[in-house]
């Protein structure tokens, strides 16, 4: 099954081409790495995936984006697609509230008021993104206090709370510490049997530590997708054994 | 070396000669208002209704407070709500955006005496509002509108853009996080404009003189003329026969100032609070 399929998909930021004619098949409950050197379109490609490429002025696409066979820039209404695709920033950023309204918020967005049920949802998503215990007590302070680490874990479980489908990573992990960066990945493990996960990572052993497989990117063209564990040993490609090797980007 | 720890001497010389004559410059006029207002405040100054008995200052104190809520009314909605459209809607760039800016920086450097002529052209004669609270508002909306707009613009696009992005990434609209997340996230800034806009309420006298009148009663109703504080000062002190008053006047706008300040200051702590 898959999540995503993507057909001959174009995007241009006026008269540069950011992506060209990418194909591409996304499965359903697996943690998939965009990897590629900065400026390859990787996170264009994942910005396309829910629509925030709209965003962008002069940004033109043409192709098809299909999530569950639905075509995203079809009928799909975008805060509906963006609910069902979950996204995660590069640079942690929580809303200046308290943590509890941090999570709160999508739920609120969807409807939901009761308060029994924003509780649960809250407890429910914190835990989800592993934060639950260092937070608990705090849940009305300002969102801003928490660590890089913290915050980004938090804005994990913000992602979660509106319940969706696929999860798309900014490269989460560029702006932390080790050690942030560390409960991270083992905290993308523990989600990736709920949720597809799309990560776009510029750090090569990350790709390796953590997805199942992995797309290489190399100026706007996809060069080779595959089985993490077979592109990391036998890559086809001369210019993605050149990248994981560390011989450029 | 030498020459340069010179001039370093010089320079701090020099700024603290500038941070001394400013405040002693506000200490001075402070001071000198207050030696010649404070032996001057009675109790007759806050009767209820004026007359030249008691040259009564609250009249125009309750008529400066209704003065500055209907021109904040009228004013902020508009300012804030087109500040919005000029960040979050307007394509960025796009020429109708410069020519609002154009126009903005325009008013904001009109005199105020013209706003008053125009207010009592338009709203006083053409309108035929009379003399009247309502001209007064609409005339001080006018002139404290760029104010409003652009402070509010500058905090709207001070918000990081990170928290938009967010906002939308969850699915929320356009409108929501225009609301939930960006509005509130400006909101010590726009209070910051709407402070500016208040003192200049409080301190104008120009454009209400001919619009407002200097009827010094508390009015009754929209129509009816209003005398703010600084119209009454302005009043007494051009009829010179109750300096002293006028003085005492003085005394309690000034106080009215600090304490709008001292309470901004509070409101934009507690809603701004965050780290």
């Amino acid at each position: 099954m898959n999540c995503f399929t993507i057909e001959n998909l174009n995007v241009h930021y006026g008269a540069f081409q950011a992506l060209k004619n990418i194909n591409l098949s996304i499965e359903k409950g697996n943690i998939t790495a965009f990897i590629g050197p900065s400026g390859c379109g990787k996170s264009t490609l994942l910005k396309t995936l829910n629509r925030m490429n709209d965003l962008v002025e002069g940004c033109k696409i043409t192709g098809r984006v299909e999530l569950f066979n639905e075509d995203i820039y079809g009928d799909m209404d975008v805060n509906i697609l963006r609910k069902r695709v979950g996204m995660v920033f590069q640079k942690p950023n929580p809303f200046p509230m308290s943590i509890y309204d941090n999570i709160a918020f999508g739920p609120r967005t969807h409807g939901i008021t009761s308060k029994y049920q924003l509780d649960e949802i809250v407890e429910r998503s914190l835990q989800g993104a592993a934060i639950w215990d260092e937070v608990k007590d705090r849940l009305k302070k300002p969102a801003l206090s928490l660590s890089g680490g913290q915050q980004q874990r938090l804005c994990i479980a913000r992602a979660l709370a509106v319940s969706p489908e696929v999860l798309l990573m900014d490269e989460p992990t560029s702006a932390l510490d080790p050690i942030s960066t560390g409960k991270i990945e083992e905290l993308l493990l523990t989600l990736r049997n709920e949720y597809s996960i799309i990560i776009v990572t510029h750090n090569i052993q990350q790709a390796a530590r953590i997805s199942d497989k992995t797309a290489f990117f190399l100026h706007g063209e996809l060069i080779e997708y595959d089985e993490t564990e077979v592109m990391f040993s036998v890559p086809r490609d001369k210019r993605t054994e050149d990248y994981i090797t560390g011989r450029f980007g | 070396m030498k020459k340069q720890n010179r001039q370093e001497v010089i320079m701090g010389f020099v700024t603290w000669a500038a941070a001394v004559v400013t405040i002693a410059t506000l200490l001075f006029i402070i001071v000198f208002i207050l030696v010649r207002g404070v032996p001057y405040i009675n109790p007759s100054l806050f009767s209820f209704t004026y007359n030249s008995e008691n040259v009564s200052l609250l009249p125009a104190m309750i008529s400066t407070i209704l003065m500055t809520l209907c021109s904040l009314v009228i004013a902020v909605p508009l300012g804030v709500g087109a500040a919005i459209y000029l960040t979050e809607y307007a394509s960025r760039g796009h020429k109708s955006v410069a020519f609002i800016r154009a126009t903005t920086e325009t008013l904001a450097g009109i005199p105020s005496i013209v706003y008053g002529l125009f207010g009592m052209l338009f709203f006083v004669t053409f309108l035929r509002w009379g003399f009247s609270l309502l001209a007064g508002a609409f005339t001080l909306s006018i002139m404290i509108l760029p104010l409003i707009m652009r402070s509010s613009e500058e905090a709207i696009k001070a918000v990081p853009d990170m928290y938009r992005e967010g906002a939308f990434g969850l699915g929320a609209g356009k409108l929501r996080t225009v609301f939930r997340i960006v509005l509130p996230s400006a909101l010590p800034g726009i209070l910051a404009g709407i402070i500016l806009a208040v003192g200049r309420i409080v301190g104008e006298t120009a454009a209400l003189i001919y619009t407002a009148g200097t009827v010094a009663q508390v009015p009754e109703n929209l129509l009816m003329s209003a005398r703010t504080l600084s119209v009454h000062m302005y009043a007494l002190s051009s009829e010179g026969l109750h300096i002293n008053e006028g003085y005492a006047t003085a005394v309690i706008l000034l106080l009215v100032v600090v304490m709008i300040n001292m309470l901004s200051v509070k409101i934009a702590q507690r809603i701004g609070g965050h780290p």
